[in-house]
């Protein structure tokens, strides 16, 4: 990792990253690779081969990017506004505050009449977090803020846990299960259709903050003493980061550790810059997902597995490694 | 330029840390902040520059209300080096100077070729070229001192307030960072310093302001603040005066006994 690349070039480095593992997410999975696709275009199947790779891959593809993005970017954005190598954005509640959302949406049956429920109650439950936090957390420090995040996602567990307690049947709480793990497979373009604006005005708000996030590398007292607004930029990060990671949470369940890991994976490649770390980490973090959601495919187990499980399989020992092999920096 | 702080009065959970101090600080000026741990030194510089809430009082910049003002543009007037030195991220030296030109800065988009050799003229400032490339995180107190002291100069504003920058630096760096200032105050800026070393402070500032118990307990050229009996009274020393070279130096010596606090 002595190398370090010109930051431009590390941006297409993983936009292209990205982008390949996208391809090749539209070439395979169930339904067949290439060769079949090809196939069935030649015998004039084109209905079969335009819903595989349409209707069934291309939201798939989009969303694993998405929400990779989202993410790694809101990671990026919590550590540099928290100035905190360990923040992700589970830290500040926002991811149970959305999957108690869509629990409740799942649990009470509101889902199975009207699908789109899920997503919205998940990005309602992410809102009404970040309105709590900017309500608890008022002027005051980053610890009051992490704590009232801590208290938040606590209270949300144990609210999903009675769900599942309260289940009618084993099949209710065996698919509430199935979703707190996190996937991106079965989703439309509806799907996309409603995560994509939300994201984008949380990839907005994340990047206005961005040079802000710069300056409080010294501090508080120091960077409002440069004219950062420091209550508008907690605004921006915390709002942020409800309205992408709600969205992206209540789209495809849990999926943790690309928050964490990928910022840790390019800080030293962007110079330790936090306002460079929110892009490359967006990339980085799409091209991550997408290699999951890749491998997931790939990998011959019986049934699929889910992408939260898998990257949660991968994340946490990287992330035992990364600490393993910084020990020796963290403790000096 | 002149900043005027009139009158000031913060009080924190029911007690009283400044208590109707003024003090101003114009361009050219070297001013040294001194008073006992506890005076309320850095809670006025803090309140002056609109980081902490006042009780009452106000803070004019030639005149007219400064802390009114929209925060960059109080940035770009006055430059602030806190106390604290950590770094959280180990950001490139370079990098650390440059964010003093935040206030100058548009949100988005690369630094400008003012901003460029703003930062080459602090790194000039403070002879820091050889180390600039080089991660905040592993540099020497003395280096990182230099590198945060750029950074505040960076910002190029008239007035800058900084508070304690030679605490904890060997005497050769403490030296330096007072040319450093001094020099700085000779090119037309006005330097207002926290301090706590008397004889630096007697040596390197055109002014002193001392401070006991919140409010200003004298204000005027060094030899009239440091006299023996205000060092008695509310440092509780006595120092030793003398000369050199033309200059007129000042100690510290020891504790005054109890004794003679009694006879007060």
């Amino acid at each position: 990792m002595k190398v370090q690349l010109p930051y431009p070039l590390l941006l297409i480095l993983l936009a292209v990253l990205a982008i390949a593992f996208g391809c090749l997410s539209m070439l395979i999975g169930p339904g067949g690779g290439p060769a079949e696709i090809l196939a069935m275009l030649n015998h004039g199947d084109r209905d079969l081969a335009w819903m595989i790779v349409g209707q069934v891959r291309l939201p798939r593809t989009l969303l694993a990017l998405m929400v990779g993005g989202t993410l790694g970017m809101a990671g990026a954005a919590l550590q540099g506004y928290l100035r905190n190598p360990l923040a992700d954005p589970g830290v500040v509640g926002v991811t149970s505050a959305a999957s108690l959302g869509a629990v409740l949406a799942l649990y009470s049956g509101v889902s199975m009449a009207f699908p789109m429920a899920l997503p919205l109650m998940g990005i309602a439950g992410a809102v009404l977090c970040a309105i709590l936090l900017q309500g608890l957390a008022g002027r005051g420090a980053v610890l009051t803020l992490v704590l009232a995040g801590v208290a938040i996602s606590s209270l949300c567990a144990a609210l999903m846990s009675l769900a599942l307690n309260l289940s009618p049947n084993p099949y209710a709480a065996a698919e509430i299960m199935f979703w707190l793990m996190g996937s991106v497979t079965d989703r439309s373009m509806d799907h996309v259709a409603l995560a994509a604006p939300l994201m984008a005005v949380g990839w907005l708000m994340l990047a206005t903050a961005a040079r802000s996030l710069d300056a409080l590398s010294l501090g508080e007292e120091a960077a409002a003493s440069l004219g950062v607004h420091i209550p508008r930029t907690r605004a921006l990060v915390i709002g942020g980061t409800a309205i992408s990671v709600g969205a992206a949470t209540a789209i495809s369940g849990g999926i943790g550790f690309i928050g964490l890991v990928v910022p840790h994976l390019l800080r030293a490649q962007v110079g330790h810059s936090p306002s460079k770390l929110l892009l490359a980490s967006a990339f980085g973090g799409a091209a991550l997902l997408m290699a999951a959601d890749v491998l997931v495919r790939l990998l011959p187990t019986g049934m699929e597995l889910k992408l939260g499980v898998v990257t949660a399989l991968i994340g946490a020992p990287f992330f035992l490694w990364l600490i393993f092999r910084a020990r020796a920096e963290l403790e000096s | 330029m002149k900043i005027d702080a009139r009158s000031i009065s913060v009080t924190l959970s029911g007690r009283s840390i400044v208590n109707g101090a003024s003090l101003s600080l114009q361009s050219g000026e070297l001013v040294g902040l001194i008073g006992p741990n506890g005076a309320g030194k850095s809670t006025l510089l803090k309140t002056i520059l609109g980081l902490r809430h006042r009780t009452s009082g106000e803070v004019l910049l030639d005149g007219a209300s400064f802390l009114e003002k929209p925060p960059q543009e109080r940035a770009r007037h006055v430059a602030f080096l806190p106390q604290e030195r950590h770094v959280e991220w180990s950001l490139p030296a370079r990098e650390i100077i440059m964010l003093g030109r935040y206030p100058h800065r548009a949100r988005f988009g690369g630094p400008t070729a003012d901003d460029r050799l703003a930062v080459v003229r602090a790194l000039d400032a403070v002879d820091g070229h050889a180390i600039a490339e080089r991660p905040v995180n592993i540099l020497s107190g003395g280096e990182r001192t230099r590198i945060l002291l750029a950074r505040a100069l960076a910002v190029e504003a008239p007035l800058l307030l900084a508070d304690e920058p030679i605490a904890a630096l060997d005497p050769w760096h403490q030296l330096h960072v007072m040319e450093i200032l001094r020099e700085r105050a000779r090119a037309g800026a006005g330097i207002l310093v926290v301090i706590h070393d008397l004889a630096l402070a007697a040596r390197f500032m055109d002014r002193l302001v001392l401070m006991h118990e919140g409010a200003i307990a004298a204000d005027g050229p060094p030899a009239e603040v440091l006299t023996p009996d205000l060092l008695g009274r509310i440092y509780r020393i006595e120092a030793l005066a003398g000369h050199n070279a033309g200059e007129s130096y000042l100690l510290p010596w020891s504790r005054r006994r109890e004794r003679s606090s009694n006879d007060r």
